[in-house]
């Protein structure tokens, strides 16, 4: 069936520079400008933007709203105040995840959630099926833009004072009204700005004049990869658990939410399986799918432009997870060595 | 550096993007720069082994970038005398010079009547002008 891919506020900004537009969880978005290795390198060593329009944006309201999302929602959100943001599950009653998220406490009675834009639509159904009296659940994805700022100079390059992670504030850029998140899926220093849809383009020349350069999507993958934050739908999903996933530090397991049972069970008897970031040996890309020797599956695999040498993460029989062990990737029929690393494969100095 | 978009018209092509310079008996052979600008800067060649038979319109190798895999389908049957070293070990000699220090394999060609198969510039051409 053909379907029309949506575009962001700044589809033409990005046509404009040149990007190399693709189809992505139903929206055309740029996978890269002038380069996946040189964008890499960029957020790395100085600061790039990235339209993330395309993520959804949740909010949740009321005097119930907060214990709503206690009970369905993994982290635990009386740990945090006005102004700060957690990263967190929304889980299923089998301890899966429905998506994994930040949420933002606006206020005593208010949350916004940034949620994956693949499951966007998932996670509204899902809130609003559960959705109680005194809680309001809205769909706002519509009303806003988001642009992630990313990179050592990131904050220094807008002009931003530095600030704690997981944190936000009220700026203005060139007289925009911007929300300033201190989150981000790259590992370096920055930010996400969130905005009003009708401002995203002005805010867009404003984030680049300021010289951060266009990141596309590709790099975003490298990133987020070398740093092994995982990608729903590849690393995770409602098919796995957060305990399997190295996912229990957002999981409060002394308070009630859906699916705690199977998680704390997951826990006191020990993962089958447990998702692990691996580096290769020899000269192999690993890619999503292929089969790791001993029943194991890579869940994402790429080329690290930081140690330009392939690496990846996939589940594995947890007598297989220990740093070190030596691993066997099936690449497209040939066996292709390659051993487990602590978490994160690449980490930021400093 | 990529390099800028150019075909040479002394090689000859098929519709894989695969080129082929024909030197007597024997061949060189490499990706087009559509190929390798459609992939993006590339960071693996999965090369044969040297003696390896190479069939016509089959696989012979991989390159990667770090967003896809594509096979090189070979434009000529043959043995793989020599492999290029050089793009094993900087893949990305491909982007930069596509027809000189980005070449992937020499082979002695099989069957000499394949050449006649192979496209011409101004057939590849119109091969490009309908992508």
């Amino acid at each position: 069936m053909a379907q029309t891919l949506l575009r962001t506020p700044l589809h033409d900004r990005h046509v404009a520079l040149g990007a190399r537009m693709v189809p992505f969880a139903g929206w055309e978005m740029p996978v890269q400008y002038e380069g996946v290795i040189q964008e890499h390198r960029a957020v790395r060593t100085d600061a790039g933007a990235f339209d993330v329009s395309h993520m959804g944006e949740i909010e949740v309201e009321g005097p119930q709203a907060h214990a709503f999302l206690q009970s369905v929602l993994s982290n635990d959100l009386d740990r945090l105040a006005p102004g700060e943001a957690q990263y967190t599950l929304l889980t299923n009653e089998r301890g899966g995840m429905v998506d994994d998220l930040i949420a933002y406490r606006l206020g005593e009675f208010r949350y916004f959630l940034v949620v994956n834009a693949s499951n966007k639509d998932a996670d509204f159904r899902w809130l609003k099926e559960r959705e109680v009296r005194g809680s309001e659940v809205t769909d706002v994805s519509a009303d806003h833009g988001l642009i992630a700022v990313q990179g050592p100079r990131a904050i220094e390059r807008l002009g931003l004072q530095p600030a704690k992670a997981f944190t936000f504030s009220e700026e203005k850029i060139d007289g925009i009204e911007v929300m300033v998140n201190r989150t981000g899926y790259t590992g370096e220093d920055g930010c996400e700005l969130l905005c009003m849809t009708d401002d995203t383009v002005a805010l867009w020349d404003a984030v680049l004049e300021r010289g951060a350069v266009p990141i596309g999507l590709g790099a975003r993958d490298t990133l987020r990869l070398e740093v092994c934050y995982p990608l729903h739908g590849n690393d995770i999903s409602p098919d796995t658990d957060a305990i399997s996933a190295g996912l229990g530090w957002v999981c409060a397991l002394d308070k009630e939410f859906t699916g705690v049972e199977t998680l704390r069970r997951v826990k006191a008897d020990g993962p089958k399986r447990r998702l692990v970031a691996f580096v290769m040996d020899e000269a192999a890309i690993p890619r999503h799918g292929m089969p790791i020797d001993g029943g194991g599956e890579v869940t994402s695999g790429s080329h690290s432009p930081t140690l330009d040498i392939g690496i990846g993460m996939g589940y594995v029989p947890s007598d297989q997870a220990k740093p070190d062990t030596k691993l066997t990737i099936d690449v497209r029929g040939k066996p292709r060595a390659g051993h487990v690393v602590k978490k994160p494969i690449y980490k930021r100095e400093g | 550096m990529a390099a800028a978009e150019s075909y040479p018209d002394d090689l000859k092509y098929n519709e894989d993007h695969d080129w082929a310079r024909i030197e007597g008996d024997e061949a060189v052979l490499g990706i087009t720069w559509f190929a390798a600008d459609a992939l993006g800067e590339l960071v693996h060649y999965e090369a044969p082994a040297t003696g390896a038979a190479v069939t016509k319109n089959a696989s012979y190798g991989e390159v990667e970038s770090v967003k896809a895999v594509s096979d090189l389908i070979a434009p000529l049957s043959g043995e793989i005398l020599e492999v290029n070293q050089k793009v094993v070990d900087a893949p990305e000699t491909v982007n930069d010079d596509p027809y000189g220090d980005g070449w992937l394999v020499r082979i002695r060609i099989a069957d000499a009547s394949e050449v006649d198969s192979l496209l011409d510039l101004a057939a590849y051409k119109q091969v490009l002008a309908e992508q």
